[in-house]
């Protein structure tokens, strides 16, 4: 058997063996170019490319309400108003049908959801600001419980890269760890180990973790497999096959589980927060806001409302970070982007 | 070897265990004790909460922290695992708890009577036991169903029977109720039969009123049971010091309970400071309601009726919440010996339910 790092350190074959290095770099590059050309990298920032997606869901958005409304005028309870906006202007509407699911308990009025955020509670704080105050809490435990998650989720991963043995033993037990249904572990977790707000950033690791270790697990395989022969060839160690081509090659897949961990985390949170007691985050205002719902149907869908704004803005913070991770990654660049 | 080694082990524990038990009481510093609640904090807990405020614990030597209850919280797991030193539950819960091995045991009454009737508007014609049958009968569930299923069975109504009956089952707003989903519902006095009339008929785009509803709870019923009481680990009472600790606690809590009676505003106030979240309105009828379900108390604040309690033991049997009847479910004397020194008014017999007026959304 060859040894190249004898080569390497031969007094005068140390050159030969750069170019030759060099050259097989370049050989590599131009054959994987071969198979898959270089994309097009995206125009950085025309405004018109900002703006599409926003009008986009801004187009959805409203297609939803015109028709959450539009159900209420066919099949919603009948709507008599004196006026709108101070305008003397009387309608009576009864609608043409009767469906449960469009009265104004089931669905309340759009105006009445938006007027349940400026509710002033005993003490004259309004519902906005507690419930933004909740999403914080709320926020936390998502977060610690994010970072918890991904870490350990991608720490396993490469466990089970380097321990082939373990992948096949240990995945079925991570698979049956997510059927558990997390509302029956929730109680466990929290008021089982009584660690206050760290309990429920605990559960929302839990949801957390498995579609990291999935997604990096497939992600590290997913390299060029001749650029696995290379750094063979170049007898690299387990750890630079890691650092330099697994995890580069995982980034992607982990950005994308990233994002489901990020809104899972919050549901997470949320669920950790039922059981716990806690009064600060957005679980109990839930709780709460449920317990009154049929005297006070608009809290609930603005409590609604703000978990789901939540969910997005963690959502958008992993997109964000995942710009600016990959803002120089080229898929043909394996090997090299570390 | 082993067994002794094992046993200076535990001896040692004894006695770090007994030095950290006595450290406080020798030392003179208020006693911590933590009360579990059944559920999130409202006017149907505001008595502790007063006495908290109020500074009832602190005189006692006590101080008081109330954990409030949650999602799938059982207060009696919670002071028999050692977590709280007081709980409050319902008597049938307990029991229940009891049974599979928690060694808890009601050492204070404080709900003489049952808050639970079962509410229909007025054109479904439910106006006594008999007409639910053939009727979809609404209830949580969860041990909740024991004392309507009693009176069902007491005139021959076998809810078990689909052709006697339909259950159907409730969540814990009045949403399904309201929207004509069910004939009768379950509703406590004090928190889901005044949601519904917080609510506007969409008929008549006003509120609905005491009139749209027959009412049949279950004391008229004859299978009421004893609802919130106070409970301890029997363990833990046992340890020397424990029961006058418990003593003050209930002298204090009673307090408190006095308090309410007499400034319901004022506790109405108290509760919301725990959770301002709360609809204010909803509270002072909760607050109303709740001192209802205590005053008049015959015997005196916290002092279980034996009858109410044979009728528990034997409406949670026969509805297999319990498999066979309790043995020392209770205790009296730590209540009597609070009593002696509570002063005040301590049966309320003169006690008048206030008038509140409700308005949409109960705020």
């Amino acid at each position: 058997m060859t040894d190249h790092r004898a080569l390497d350190a031969a007094p005068d074959g140390s050159e030969a063996a750069d170019f030759a290095l060099a050259e097989a770099e370049a050989e590599l590059a131009a054959d994987l170019e071969a198979i898959a050309p270089r994309t097009p990298r995206p125009v950085p920032g025309t405004s018109r490319h900002r703006l599409r997606p926003v009008l986009g869901f801004l187009t959805i958005l409203a297609a939803i309400l015109v028709v959450w409304e539009g159900a209420k005028l066919l099949g919603g309870d009948r709507l008599a108003l004196d006026g709108i906006l101070g305008l003397p202007i009387r309608i009576d509407h009864r609608p043409p049908f009767q469906w449960k699911i469009a009265n104004d308990l089931s669905l309340p009025h759009l105006w009445t959801v938006f007027n349940a955020f400026f509710v002033q509670d005993a003490v004259g704080d309004t519902l906005a600001v507690r419930l933004l105050w909740a999403a914080f809490a709320t926020f936390r435990g998502a977060l610690v419980g994010f970072a918890l998650g991904a870490g350990i989720g991608l720490l396993l991963a490469i466990v089970l890269i380097q321990v082939r043995l373990l992948e096949r033993s240990l995945v079925p037990l991570l698979v049956a760890s997510q059927t558990v249904p997390i509302v029956a572990i929730a109680p466990v977790i929290v008021v089982g180990l009584k660690a206050g707000w760290f309990g429920i950033a605990l559960v929302a690791g839990y949801l957390t973790f498995f579609p990291v270790t999935i997604a990096a697990t497939r992600g590290m395989r997913s390299a060029d497999p001749r650029a696995f022969e290379l750094l063979r060839s170049y007898a690299a160690s387990n750890r630079d096959v890691l650092l330099r081509l697994r995890l580069p090659a995982a980034a992607p897949y982990l950005f994308t589980a990233f994002k489901i961990a990020a809104t899972a985390s919050v549901v997470g949170a949320i669920v950790g927060e039922l059981p716990s007691g806690t009064r600060e985050g957005l679980g109990g205002a839930i709780l709460n806001a449920m317990q009154y719902y049929s005297i006070q149907p608009g809290r609930l869908w603005a409590t609604i409302i703000v978990a789901s704004l939540l969910g997005i803005g963690c959502f958008v913070l992993v997109v964000l970070a995942e710009r600016r991770a990959l803002r120089h990654y080229r898929p043909d660049d394996l090997g090299v982007a570390a | 070897m082993q067994f002794a080694r094992r046993s200076a082990v535990l001896a040692a524990a004894a006695m770090l265990a007994a030095a950290s038990c006595s450290g406080p009481a020798a030392s003179k510093g208020p006693v911590s004790i933590r009360l579990q609640l059944q559920w999130l904090p409202q006017a149907q807990f505001a008595g502790y909460y007063a006495a908290v405020e109020k500074g009832f614990y602190s005189d006692e030597g006590l101080d008081v922290k109330i954990l409030p209850g949650a999602v799938d919280i059982v207060p009696a797991t919670v002071v028999a695992g050692g977590n709280a030193e007081f709980g409050i539950s319902w008597v049938p819960k307990m029991l229940a708890s009891r049974e599979n091995g928690a060694d808890v045991q009601v050492i204070g009454q404080v709900f003489q009577r049952s808050g639970t009737t079962e509410i229909a508007f007025k054109d479904k014609g439910i106006t006594k036991p008999e007409d639910w049958r053939g009727k979809k009968v609404g209830t949580w569930g969860f041990g909740n169903e024991a004392e309507l299923y009693a009176a069902m069975l007491k005139v021959g109504i076998d809810p078990a029977n689909a052709s006697d009956v339909t259950i159907v089952n409730q969540d814990f707003t009045m949403t399904a109720f309201l929207n004509g989903d069910m004939d009768a519902a379950q509703a406590m006095t004090y928190n889901e039969y005044a949601q519904v009339l917080e609510s506007v008929n969409p008929a008549t785009g006003k509120l609905y009123t005491a009139d749209d509803l027959d009412v049949i709870s279950m004391e008229s019923a004859g299978t009421a049971m004893l609802q919130d009481a106070i409970f301890a680990s029997e363990a833990w009472l046992a340890k020397s010091g424990n029961e006058d600790v418990a003593v003050r606690f209930l002298r204090a809590s009673y307090k408190g309970w006095q308090y309410c009676r007499d400034n319901s505003a004022d506790c109405v106030d108290i509760v919301l400071k725990a959770d301002a979240a709360l609809p204010k309105g909803h509270q002072t009828w909760m607050m109303n309601e709740i001192n209802a379900l205590i005053w008049p108390s015959p015997n005196g604040i916290g002092m279980v009726d034996q009858a109410a309690w044979d009728q528990t033991v034997k409406i949670a049997t026969d509805g297999k919440i319990i498999t066979k009847a309790v043995e020392n479910g209770f205790r009296n004397d730590l209540t009597e010996k609070a009593l002696t020194d509570l002063g005040g008014d301590t049966k309320g017999a003169g006690f008048q339910k206030g008038v509140v007026e409700l308005t949409e959304g109960g705020k």
